[in-house]
């Protein structure tokens, strides 16, 4: 009998922290986190949890006599999806219409399905947002298609480098010089009108707009290890952006 | 005209970047509405000859009251609704003109452009902030009322 109870509260501690990893993996604030990871525990009779969440690892104190154990989180990418699956997850099994063993498989199956959006929609969406930002900035309507294909160049490459490098700020460096260089092209060759209006609606689907909005609410929320390091991190994209096209500028 | 122009404008720039960042399916279409507006406050308040701080920070206002309600609706977390909106404030063309100037050695104008950028996203957080402020203070009693149930 003591044994099962062992089993079941040491699935109930891998169940919070898979939950934990998957929120932050997707893009997650971190006080939701937390506050998710406790419910769960609370609802599995683990009312003195503990848990501090930074970026790049969790740590969780199930209750006073269990270890206390941590996760490094490895990876993040904006998968606002995934939280919203994980978070339907532990409210149902806080509600009770879940079994903490069917939760548990629940979040496997999450983990194991990345069920996004198809990348050529999502590239198709980057050009629609770069199309329709151009004309809410008041560029030339000329322009449109210029910034839209220039728009969705620079979201594949951003894609495909961020594949190939693990080196941060990289991807959104090379893929803002591309930008540049294109717009630059389009507009030499005659066939676009205004360089800063193409450049900037192509530019938006590389801002992080994750990033500055995690960042002020985890500050506010007094998460400040988690709000100032995304806010840098946030700074840090937007700096390597600048840069990019500051470098085709200065040219 | 020219508002029902840029609301559909805005309308689709919210969805595309609802589907970059791979939010759910269902909620592309309430992402849309908040990021529209949002977009359509801020654009309103400059129309009207407002200052572009005050007006972001009323789009930001609006983006995250709207996201607050809907994330209510929907049951799921907030960000979802608001990262859209809010990516639509940033101050792109200000950077723009601050690194342009940076580079052309005009480090004056480039400061100006760069304050500018500054407040602006300054506004954008006291923004969110004050949605949650406003939010918690309208919806606190109620919330305490079924906190046993699932209220994440």
């Amino acid at each position: 009998m003591h044994q099962a109870g062992e089993t079941r509260r040491e699935l109930a501690l891998e169940c919070c922290l898979l939950a934990g990893r998957l929120m932050i993996e997707g893009g997650a604030e971190t006080y939701r986190v937390e506050d998710t990871m406790e419910r769960m525990a609370t609802s599995q009779l683990m009312p003195n949890s503990h848990c501090s969440v930074t970026p790049t690892g969790i740590m969780f104190s199930p209750s006073d006599e269990q270890p206390t154990r941590f996760v490094r989180i490895r990876s993040r990418r904006t998968d606002l999806k995934q939280v919203a699956l994980v978070n339907a997850v532990s409210r149902r099994l806080v509600a009770g219409d879940f079994s903490l063993q069917e939760a548990y498989e629940e979040l496997m199956s999450i983990e194991s399905s990345h069920t996004s959006f198809d990348l050529r929609l999502q590239i198709f969406a980057a050009a629609v947002a770069s199309g329709c930002f151009l004309l809410l900035f008041g560029g030339a309507r000329a322009d449109v298609p210029y910034a839209a294909v220039i728009g969705g160049t620079g979201f594949i490459i951003t894609d495909r480098i961020e594949r190939l490098t693990r080196i941060r700020f990289f991807a959104e460096f090379v893929a803002a010089v591309l930008i540049g260089v294109l717009a630059y092209a389009v507009v030499g060759v005659g066939l676009g009108e205004e360089l800063d209006g193409i450049i900037i609606g192509s530019v938006m689907p590389l801002v992080p707009g994750l990033l500055i909005t995690n960042a002020v609410r985890d500050l506010m929320a007094g998460h400040f290890v988690s709000g100032l390091s995304k806010g840098a991190e946030a700074f840090l994209t937007a700096f390597a952006i600048g840069a990019g096209i500051a470098l085709v500028l200065s040219f | 005209m020219a508002w029902v122009l840029e609301a559909v404008l805005a309308f689709l720039a919210a969805v595309s970047f609802s589907i970059i960042f791979n939010t759910p399916a269902k909620t592309l279409v309430s992402c849309g509405i908040v990021g529209m507006s949002g977009w359509l406050a801020h654009s309103l308040y400059v129309g009207l000859g407002g200052d572009p701080v005050q007006a972001t920070f009323f789009g930001a206002f609006i983006v995250a009251i709207a996201a607050h309600l809907l994330s209510r609706v929907f049951r799921m977390p907030m960000i979802i609704f608001s990262v859209s909106g809010i990516i639509m404030l940033v101050p792109g063309g200000r950077a723009f003109n601050a690194m342009l100037n940076v580079v052309e050695n005009d480090y004056l104008t480039a400061m100006g452009y760069a304050g500018e950028a500054l407040m602006i996203s300054g506004a954008i957080a006291m923004g969110l902030v004050f949605a949650e402020v406003f939010m918690q203070l309208i919806f606190k009693p109620k919330h305490r009322k079924r906190e046993k149930g699932a209220s994440l």
